[in-house]
């Protein structure tokens, strides 16, 4: 720091940015460090399981991943923003059984899926809206619809499973089991669902907002954007990516329980935060979620094959939890 | 100098309560005007009554010889005042030019689409910084900044409206002396550019370091109004707490 009346730094450019190389900045960057602990926990069990590091393997963990992946990536804007949506796995729940009603009555396939797109949008614009305008903390809100969207369900269903899916059933089964040059679809969506984001929140006005909201909420007001508007899009947007996921889950299980997704609200955070984003808003990336997502079921995975009591399983997640927020702190000192 | 904005008679009543009693007042062109009271003298209705905040019971508000009816701080903005607020307004997580082109970003076409054009945003932001003579790089972080930085980042924002009158609510209370330092000169660099600051401190030595003129309001009436060369911190003293009646 230099005082006012001498400048020497005023000879240098100022659009040159911080001096941080490429490399520096793939260094410090969250993604980097859950890739690697991805690949160094890999290896580890490869050594003890020689069935882990087959192909079908590793597909069968990317595919497993991509459900969840698909949901964090949903959840990610809405962590940004400062908030939080543990209902996501009872909107999945509420998803699906609109698919299985909707195809159950003998629809064609289109029809099921832009019904289960407009369940989704619609439960996340309802957190959204209660969230923004009631102005209701977002844990407490979303508390509520993970319960009275699992009881809808249950309603909506009379506790009946869907299995017979009409004349669409062959092409569901197709869309959520089938593969595409060699790769299952889920995995072209969560892709695609990562581009997306990513394009969203570094190039849109709409992820700029997101990030304002999320660093300094009565900033963003006193600076004109729509906070409110915003916050709900945040919302339906992740609703949207629950009812991706339903569409990909159904096709995939064959059938519809209205027990689906139960649980997966904790998966979901789990990936978000171990990708990176923090609960206090405005940090978060595509990316991360993603890879997130694919730690989580490696963890998962991994602990089957090496033989490990599966009740362990949530041990092991929940360090990797602590980890990464750890690491995130370590990072934001660093830089 | 040339009077921009000039208040007549200005009364504000919240209920029983005259918040500003009479108050007249004249804001020229490229001052620096330092506005000092105790708490509750009346020196933030009198500041939200320029800013558009609130509207005067009675009295009459001209800027530029017309007499304006403000409907808020947006209406305000639109007639070249602009608030840096105590807070700041900043996002911490933000880069210095996304804050600066915060909810008024440049964008650029990319086919069918509208994205974010980065390169002109951060080129403009380090213009207005250079004007500044500021160290703050456009592409940094705002939470790696100091005070000064941070406050040349709101200030920054103000340029970019091309603002007349610019008000600064206790822009040095919470930050070290050094970059205390650092604030007055922004205030001074926006003098030069033509541009009336009205400073609100409690800070004595600041407003006699900065400013051309005090203002002091004293349970909701001014009290004093005097080039700064012709006053003395402890006149100014005297004048808050009411041990010299008028000066």
């Amino acid at each position: 720091m230099s005082a006012p009346d001498d400048h020497p730094g005023m000879e240098i450019d100022l659009l040159k940015g911080s001096s941080r190389t490429l490399l520096n900045r793939v260094l410090l960057a969250q993604e980097t460090w859950i890739a690697i602990a991805i690949l160094v926990l890999g290896l580890v069990v490869s050594m003890i399981a020689p069935k882990f590091a087959t192909p079908g393997n590793l597909l069968n963990i990317f595919q497993n991943a991509c459900f969840i992946g698909i949901m964090a990536i949903g959840m990610t804007p809405v962590i940004i923003s400062g908030g939080i949506d543990i209902s996501v796995g009872s909107i999945l729940g509420m998803c699906g059984v609109t698919l299985g009603i909707v195809l159950n009555a003998d629809m064609p396939l289109v029809v099921g899926i832009v019904a289960t797109l407009a369940m989704g949008v619609l439960c996340g614009a309802v957190n959204g809206t209660i969230i923004a305008y009631v102005k209701l903390p977002p844990f407490i809100v979303t508390l509520a619809t993970l319960s009275i969207g699992r009881s809808l369900a249950l309603v909506l269903t009379n506790n009946q499973v869907f299995y017979e899916f009409g004349r669409a059933s062959d092409a569901i089964v197709a869309l959520g089991g089938g593969y595409t040059l060699g790769l299952p679809n889920v995995v072209y969506a969560l892709v695609i669902g990562v581009i997306v984001l990513h394009f969203l929140l570094t190039m849109s006005r709409w992820g700029r907002y997101l990030f304002a909201i999320g660093g300094n909420e009565p900033a963003a007001r006193l600076s004109g954007i729509p906070v409110d508007l915003i916050k709900i899009s945040a919302y339906a947007f992740s609703g949207f990516m629950v009812a991706v996921t339903a569409i990909f889950l159904v096709g995939w299980l064959g059938a519809v329980t209205n027990s689906i997704g139960t649980g997966y609200e904790l998966q979901v955070i789990a990936s978000t935060v171990i990708g990176g984003a923090s609960l206090t808003g405005g940090f978060g990336s595509a990316l991360g979620a993603g890879i997130g997502a694919i730690l989580v079921e490696t963890i998962r995975n991994a602990l089957l094959l090496a033989g490990v009591n599966p009740f362990w399983q949530g041990t092991f997640v929940g360090c990797f939890i602590l980890a990464a927020v750890l690491l995130e702190r370590i990072r934001s000192v660093r830089r | 100098m040339p009077v921009l904005a000039r208040l007549e008679h200005i009364v504000k009543d919240f209920g029983a309560v005259r918040a500003l009693d009479n108050v007249s007042l004249d804001i020229n062109e490229g001052e620096v005007l330092g506005l000092m009271g105790d708490n509750g003298a009346g020196k933030s209705t009198l500041v939200k009554t320029i800013a558009g905040n609130f509207q005067p019971t009675s009295g009459t508000y001209a800027l530029e010889g017309k007499p304006v009816l403000l409907s808020g701080p947006a209406d305000a903005r639109r007639h070249g005042i602009e608030v840096v607020y105590q807070d700041l307004a900043i996002c911490d997580n933000l880069t210095a030019s996304a804050n600066v082109f915060l909810g008024r970003e440049i964008m650029r076409k990319l086919g069918p689409l509208k994205v974010l054009d980065h390169k002109s945003m951060n080129t403009r932001s380090a213009e207005i910084f250079r004007e500044l003579k500021s160290e703050t790089r456009p592409a940094d972080l705002v939470m790696r900044m100091s005070g000064g930085q941070r406050q040349a980042v709101a200030i920054a924002r103000t340029r970019l409206a091309k603002s007349k009158i610019v008000l600064m609510d206790e822009p040095t209370a919470a930050i070290s002396v050094r970059q205390v330092a650092e604030v007055l000169a922004l205030i001074l660099r926006m003098k030069e550019q033509g541009l009336s600051v009205i400073l609100i401190s409690h800070r004595m030595p600041d407003v006699f370091e900065v400013c051309d003129r005090v203002v002091v309001m004293r349970r909701g009436r001014k009290v004093a109004d005097k080039p700064i060369a012709q006053s003395s911190p402890e006149e100014v003293t005297g004048l808050i707490t009411g041990a010299i009646q008028t000066a």
